[in-house]
């Protein structure tokens, strides 16, 4: 049963994760459209985080609930894949990062929509619908970027080379993902690459922008609690009001 | 599949659902509950032979969008409505499957909405089988000030999770979509 809760809590991590960088754009969004598009897309993300960790709160069977897994623990106790607490960066850095995020998500969800798990099935189900208007914002705006202006083709580019590395943990099974494999409640992220990689290919090619080589050195170690500097930053500012005054609700 | 009292319901059952259609969303003030498809069931035990002799009602509800603020304001807006009415003992259930599908929504509802300068989804429930760019362009939608199809999606995410932001290139004016969900 705690497999269970460990797995459910990543998920609910990733989509706290990036909900909360995707906030770090509220009210200053390069357009307002834009920051609109961000915060709302933020809004969805915390959710299905809340959908989530309430779950995990509920299997892991000590009592803690959504807040208390999102606001009491540190940096090493989060289980998130590393892409989702890369910083902003600059808007491409933002739009790839959402992008290769958002294709894995519809897949990884569209899987858990049959999962053995009725609760996990049901919460699949209802946020397959906001992702699937995720991923054509996403996709939109990297093909009109990537097949823009000679700067923001370049941009995109660079962001698409940095953030590269970051994918292959998406896919990379540890014991936890092999376990949930077998159970049937969630699926075999093989099959789950091969998908992914097949549709950002197109859409990169669609936008005139090249896939980084096949074989390329990825990093991992988000999925173990091992995270780069930024998620310690990351929590001090979401954590702060809890940190600060525990307890504290409204 | 919008619900309405079934005409199994008992009374005060029917009651509770006309009182439901008096409790509008919070963002949207024209549509009522009901008409927006949230209200799923309304469970009642009747007061007879109970201690204090006071009904018992269940409300059970269905999230639009996970994030939406709304559901909370809805949530304690049906409270204090049936509270309103003299039911005291009122008990809101969240149930997220089936996930809340804007063909829920009624033709009452989505003709409130166009008169309110909202355009209704101009799609049956979106479509998830797929994520192929083809697949995943813009609908096509009437503006609901003139009624031209000649339009453009200006933002994919409007002013609320649930909608669009559009614009009429015949009477130039932009015009909110409610997404198909």
């Amino acid at each position: 049963m705690s497999d269970k809760a460990n797995y459910v809590r990543r998920l609910g991590d990733n989509a706290l994760i990036l909900s909360q960088r995707l906030s770090e754009w509220c009210g200053k969004g390069p357009a307002l459209e834009e920051d609109m598009a961000l915060t709302n897309v933020a809004l969805d993300l915390i959710g299905q985080a809340r959908m989530w960790l309430t779950y995990a709160g509920e299997l892991e069977g000590k009592g803690r609930t959504e807040d208390q897994l999102a606001y009491l623990r540190d940096a090493h106790q989060f289980n998130n894949l590393l892409l989702v607490e890369q910083p902003n960066g600059n808007y491409a850095d933002t739009l790839v990062r959402q992008f290769f995020f958002d294709v894995w998500h519809y897949f990884m969800l569209e899987a858990l929509c049959s999962s053995s798990d009725a609760r996990i099935a049901e919460i699949a189900q209802k946020s397959i619908k906001e992702v699937t208007y995720h991923v054509r914002r996403s996709a939109d705006l990297v093909v009109r970027l990537g097949d823009g202006t000679d700067m923001s083709h370049k941009m995109m580019q660079q962001s698409i080379d940095r953030l590269w590395m970051y994918t292959g943990e998406m896919f990379a099974a540890d014991a936890l993902d092999a376990a949930m494999s077998d159970q049937g409640i969630a699926p075999n992220l093989s099959g789950l690459q091969e998908k992914w990689l097949q549709h950002v290919e197109e859409a990169l090619a669609e936008a005139t922008l090249q896939s980084p080589a096949a074989g390329a050195w990825m990093q991992s170690g988000g999925k173990q609690g091992k995270h780069s500097e930024h998620l310690g930053y990351l929590l001090a500012e979401m954590q702060f009001l809890q940190r600060a005054y525990p307890g504290a609700s409204w | 599949m919008n619900l309405r009292a079934q005409p199994s319901a008992t009374p005060l059952q029917a009651r509770i659902w006309q009182w439901l259609e008096q409790v509008s969303d919070p963002e949207i003030p024209v549509i009522s509950v009901v008409d927006l498809g949230i209200v799923r069931s309304v469970e009642v035990t009747e007061g007879d032979g109970r201690p204090d002799g006071q009904a018992r009602c269940t409300i059970v509800i269905t999230p639009t969008y996970s994030g939406c603020p709304a559901m909370g304001v809805i949530a304690s807006e049906i409270v204090a409505a049936l509270n309103g009415h003299g039911l005291q003992q009122v008990e809101i259930r969240t149930q997220l499957s089936p996930a809340w599908s804007t063909d829920w929504m009624t033709e009452t509802g989505k003709q409130q909405l166009k008169g309110y300068g909202i355009a209704p989804p101009a799609q049956r429930v979106i479509d998830i089988s797929g994520i192929s760019r083809k697949r995943l362009q813009a609908p096509n939608v009437a503006c609901p000030h003139c009624g031209s199809s000649n339009t453009i999606c200006v933002s994919q995410f409007g002013s609320t999770s649930c909608k669009s932001l559009y614009q009429c290139k015949d009477c130039m004016e932009p015009f909110d979509y409610f997404k198909a969900h």
